[in-house]
C-alpha cells in the first residue's frame, strides 16, 4: 500500500517538477514571476490531445506536439508580454499584470475552441496494467515516469553541456555580467522561455495521460502548485525544483490516502510554509536575494 | 579614561575570506577615535559588527560593560550607538526633515494610545520630533533645507543629513564611516568643526576616514587595521612614527 | 437615484477599492501580497455568521476586520525573514489554505457555501469606508509608522540600522491591510448574499493585485483607477459578448507594456 502510494506520489510529483523547473528557469534569468505559465502547460495538454485524436500517432507523438505548441506559445509570451516591458525600464510588477492578461486570453481562446468542460484524454496505455510485485502501474504511468526521467536527464545535459545551457546559467548568475561577457541576453531569455515552456507542455500531456481528462482551467491550479514547488526547492534552483516537485507530489498523495483527502491543498501549502520557516531560501539555496 | 566600547577578539569570516581577524580595541568615553587602514582592511566590517548589522563569527562586543553581541541593529541604536553609511542611504519619498525624524524612532515608543493620538494629529510628541529634527539639521549646517527631497541635495549635504539622522537618536557613540568623502577643503573644515562640536555635546565618535590630514588633526586616538588585523594603536603622534603603519599603510599609499 | 443595477456595480466597485487599499498598505512597506482573497474570505465569513446570529451589522463588520487582522499577523510572521517574490508566493499559499479551510469547514456551509445572508450593505456605508480607508492611507504617510514603512520599502537592512523595528512595522502593516480586506469581505458577503470559498480564490487575490499595479503603485489613488478599470471595463465589454475576457486580457497586456509603472504617476511632491 505504502509503496503503491509512493509510486503514485512520484508520478504526480514529476509533473509538478516539470512545471516548477519552467518557473525556476524563467525566474533564474529574469527574476520575475510568469503567471501565464500554467496556461502554457494547459495549451500543451490540448495540443497533445489533438495529436492523439486526429492523427492517432500515439502518446510519443502527442508529447512532441504538446512540447512544440507550448514552446511556441511560451516564446510568443516572452516577445509580447515580457520583452516590451523590459525595454521600457525594469518594472517587476508589470509583467505580472501582462501575464495575468495573457493567461485570461489563452483560457478564453481554449474555452471557445474546446468548451469549458472537462475534455476526455483517451489513451490506450492507461488500460494496460502491469503488476510489479507490491505495486501495480498502468502503461501510462510507466510512460509518464520514463518521460519525466529522460526529460530531466536531457535538461541536466542541456544546462551543463550546451552553449545555450551554459549561457543560461551565466545569465541567471548575473544578467549584467552575462551581457559584458558577450552573451546575447535577449536570445538566451528567448531560449529559456522555449525550454521552460516545452517542459510545461510535456507536463501537460503527462497530466492528461495520468488523469484522462483536461480542461482550459487546469493551468490555474498547476500554476499555483508550480510556484509553491519553486519556492520549496529554492528560487532559481533546477535540482531544487525536481526534488521539491517529488516531495509535494508524495505529500499530496499521502495526505489523500492517509489523512483527509479534501484538505490535500492545505497540506501542500502548509508544507511550503513550513519549509520557508525552516529554510527561508528553500531546500537548495541559490544565494539569490530577491530584491524587489 | 573609561572605555565606552570594547571590541574583544572579534573575527568575521565571509565564506573562505577572513575579513576581520581577532581584532580587539577599546574606545574611550568622550574621545574622537579614528580607525584607519588601506581599502579592504576590514574597517567597514568592524563598523557593521559594532552597529549590529553583522554578527561576529568569533568574539564579542560590549557597550558600557554590557555584552551586546548578536543584538539586532535597531536595538543597538536604542542602546546608544548610531551610525551613518559610507554609501549614503536615504529614504526617497520622504522629505529631508522626515528622513531625520526616522532617527527618533528607536527613542520613542509611544504605545497604542500614543500612536492613535499621533494618527489623528493630536500628538505633541510628533511636533516635538519635527522641531528636534529641524534643530539637528541646523546643528549640522543644513538650516533651510528641511523640506527638500533627498535627491535634491548635494552628496555632501546627503552625508550631513545622515549625521543629523544619527544624532536624532540621541546616541552616546556615533560611528562615522568616511564622512569626508567627496568634500572640498572648505567643507572639510566645516566637517572637522562639526565633529568637534559633536564631541563637545558629550558624545564619543568612532571615525573611519581616509583623509589623513583630517584624522591627524582631530583624532585623540588612532587604531590601524590592515588585512583584517589591528597592527597599531596610539595617539596620532605615535601612529605617524610607527614603522609598521608606515610600511603597511602610509608607505603603500603615498 | 441610481438604478439598482448601477447601485450594485457601485457597491462592488467600492468593495474592490477597499481591496486595493488593503494591498496598497503593506506594499508601502515593500510587502506584496498575492493572498488578499484569504483575508477577505475571513472577514466575509466571520461577518456573515455574526449577522445571522443577529449581531448588528456594524459590530459584525468590525469583528470581521479584526479576525482578518489577526490572520494577517499569523500570515505575516513567516514573511518576516523573506522578501520580494518569496512573500508573494507565501501569501498566495496562505490564501489557498484559507480557501481550502472554508471549503471543508462544515459549520460555515463547507463546499455548498453559505446562503441566506441578509442584504445589509448599502452604498453610503461602502463610500464612508473608502473615505476612511483613504484618510488612513493619507495620514499614515505623515506619521512614524508610515515613515518606517517607506524606509523598509527602500532598504530594509538600512532601515533597521536607522532604528526601525522590522518585525513590528512589517507585521503592523500586514495586519492593517488585512483588516481593510476583512471589512471589504464583510461588505461583500452582505451584498452578494451568498458566499462560498471559491469566490475568494487565487483569482480574487490576483485581481486585487491588478487594481493596485494597473493604477500605479507609487500613487495611493492608483487603486481607485485600477479598481474602476478592472470592475467597469468588463461591464462595458458586454458588447463584445463572447470574447470579453480576450479583449480584457489583451488590454491588460497593452496597458502593462504602455505604462509599466501604472496609469497614475507618483504625486508630484514625492517624485523620485
Amino acid at each position: 500500500m505504502l509503496a503503491q502510494q509512493l509510486a503514485n506520489g512520484v508520478m504526480l510529483g514529476s509533473t509538478y517538477a516539470l512545471v516548477a523547473i519552467g518557473y525556476t528557469l524563467i525566474f533564474g534569468v529574469l527574476r520575475l514571476l510568469h503567471l501565464a505559465h500554467g496556461e502554457v502547460f494547459m495549451v500543451g495538454a490540448f495540443a497533445g490531445l489533438q495529436a492523439l485524436l486526429w492523427w492517432q500517432f500515439g502518446p510519443l507523438a502527442a508529447l512532441i506536439v504538446g512540447l512544440i505548441a507550448s514552446a511556441v506559445i511560451g516564446m510568443l509570451l516572452e516577445l509580447v508580454a515580457f520583452r516590451p516591458i523590459r525595454k521600457r525600464g525594469n518594472s517587476h510588477l508589470a509583467p505580472i499584470v501582462s501575464t495575468i492578461g495573457a493567461g485570461l486570453v489563452l483560457q478564453e481562446v481554449m474555452t471557445k475552441t474546446f468548451g469549458a468542460e472537462q475534455t476526455p484524454f483517451p489513451s490506450a496505455l492507461s488500460r494496460v496494467i502491469y503488476n510489479l510485485g507490491i505495486i501495480s502501474v498502468t502503461g501510462s504511468q510507466i510512460f509518464i515516469l520514463s518521460v519525466a526521467i529522460v526529460t530531466m536527464i536531457a535538461l541536466h545535459l542541456f544546462v551543463t553541456r550546451t552553449r545555450y545551457g551554459i549561457a543560461m546559467r551565466a545569465t541567471s548568475e548575473n544578467l549584467q555580467v552575462a551581457a559584458i561577457l558577450g552573451i546575447n541576453v535577449n536570445t538566451v531569455i528567448l531560449v529559456t522561455f522555449g525550454v521552460a515552456s516545452a517542459l510545461g507542455g510535456i507536463a501537460g500531456v503527462l497530466v492528461g495521460l495520468n488523469f484522462n481528462a483536461i480542461s482550459p482551467f487546469m493551468g490555474v491550479e498547476m500554476g499555483i502548485k508550480g510556484m509553491a514547488v519553486m519556492l520549496i526547492g529554492g528560487l532559481g534552483s533546477i535540482y531544487g525544483a525536481m526534488i521539491g516537485g517529488l516531495l509535494l507530489g508524495i505529500v499530496e498523495v499521502m495526505s489523500v490516502a492517509y489523512l483527509v483527502s479534501s484538505l490535500r491543498d492545505a497540506f501542500a501549502f502548509g508544507l511550503m510554509i513550513l519549509i520557508l520557516i525552516l529554510r527561508p531560501r528553500g531546500l537548495f539555496q541559490t544565494g539569490i536575494r530577491t530584491e524587489r | 579614561m573609561t572605555a565606552l566600547l570594547h571590541v574583544d577578539g572579534v573575527s568575521r569570516r565571509f565564506g573562505g575570506y577572513l575579513a576581520l581577524n581577532n581584532a580587539s580595541c577599546e574606545i574611550g568615553e568622550g574621545d574622537i577615535h579614528a580607525l584607519i587602514g588601506p581599502n579592504g582592511a576590514g574597517k567597514t566590517t568592524l563598523f557593521n559588527v559594532v552597529s549590529g548589522l553583522l554578527r561576529p563569527t568569533v568574539g564579542k562586543v560590549s557597550f558600557k560593560g554590557r555584552d551586546y553581541t548578536g543584538l539586532k541593529p535597531d536595538r543597538v541604536l536604542t542602546m546608544g550607538i548610531a551610525r551613518n553609511f559610507q554609501q549614503v542611504r536615504l529614504v526617497r519619498g520622504l522629505s529631508v526633515v522626515e528622513n531625520v525624524m526616522i532617527g527618533a524612532h528607536a527613542r520613542i515608543n509611544r504605545g497604542i494610545l500614543g500612536n492613535a493620538a499621533e494618527f489623528f494629529g493630536f500628538s505633541i510628541a510628533e511636533k516635538a520630533a519635527r522641531e528636534k529634527a529641524r534643530a539637528m539639521l541646523d546643528f549640522v549646517g543644513m538650516a533651510g533645507k528641511s523640506d527638500l527631497q533627498p535627491d535634491e541635495l548635494t552628496l555632501v549635504d546627503q552625508r550631513r543629513l545622515e549625521i543629523a539622522r544619527a544624532l536624532t537618536s540621541e546616541p552616546q557613540l556615533l560611528l562615522l564611516d568616511e564622512p569626508a568623502a567627496g568634500m572640498n577643503p572648505t567643507e572639510l573644515l566645516e566637517l572637522s568643526a562639526l565633529i568637534k562640536r559633536i564631541r563637545k555635546q558629550g558624545l564619543t565618535v568612532l571615525l573611519v576616514e581616509h583623509h589623513m590630514r583630517l584624522v591627524m588633526s582631530i583624532a585623540d586616538f588612532i587604531t590601524v587595521l590592515s588585512a583584517g588585523s589591528i597592527i597599531a594603536a596610539g595617539t596620532p603622534a605615535v601612529i605617524q612614527r610607527d614603522p609598521a603603519v608606515i610600511s603597511a599603510y602610509l608607505g603603500a599609499r603615498e | 437615484m441610481l438604478s439598482s443595477y448601477w447601485d450594485s456595480v457601485a457597491v462592488f466597485l467600492g468593495i474592490n477599492i477597499l481591496m486595493g487599499v488593503s494591498l496598497y498598505i503593506p506594499m508601502t512597506a515593500g510587502l506584496i501580497s498575492l493572498g488578499q482573497g484569504g483575508f477577505m474570505a475571513i472577514g466575509a465569513y466571520v461577518c456573515a455568521i455574526l449577522t445571522k446570529s443577529d449581531v448588528p451589522f456594524f459590530l459584525a463588520l468590525v469583528a470581521g476586520g479584526c479576525a482578518a487582522g489577526i490572520a494577517g499577523l499569523v500570515a505575516g510572521a513567516p514573511a518576516l525573514r523573506i522578501r520580494g517574490i518569496y512573500v508573494m508566493i507565501l501569501t498566495l499559499g496562505f490564501g489557498e489554505i484559507v480557501r481550502v479551510f472554508f471549503l471543508n469547514f462544515e459549520s460555515t456551509g463547507g463546499a455548498s457555501g453559505l446562503g441566506g445572508i441578509r442584504p445589509l450593505t448599502e452604498l453610503w456605508q461602502v463610500i464612508v469606508a473608502c473615505v476612511i480607508a483613504y484618510l488612513m492611507v493619507w495620514r499614515i504617510r505623515h506619521v512614524r509608522l508610515g515613515r518606517a514603512m517607506v524606509a523598509i520599502h527602500e532598504d530594509d537592512l538600512a532601515a533597521e540600522a536607522m532604528g526601525i523595528n522590522l518585525t513590528r512595522t512589517k507585521l503592523l502593516s500586514f495586519s492593517l491591510g488585512a483588516i481593510v480586506a476583512g471589512l471589504a469581505g464583510g461588505f461583500y458577503a452582505h451584498q452578494a448574499l451568498f458566499i462560498d470559498a471559491n469566490q475568494f480564490d487565487f483569482s480574487r487575490s490576483a485581481i486585487t493585485f491588478l487594481y493596485v499595479v494597473l493604477g500605479g503603485v507609487s500613487n495611493p489613488l492608483g487603486a481607485i483607477v485600477g479598481a474602476a478599470i478592472v470592475t467597469l471595463l468588463p461591464e462595458f465589454l458586454r458588447v463584445v459578448q463572447d470574447w470579453r475576457m480576450t479583449v480584457f486580457g489583451t488590454m491588460l497586456v497593452l496597458i502593462a507594456v504602455w505604462r509599466p509603472d501604472g496609469l497614475l504617476r507618483a504625486p508630484s511632491l514625492h517624485k523620485s
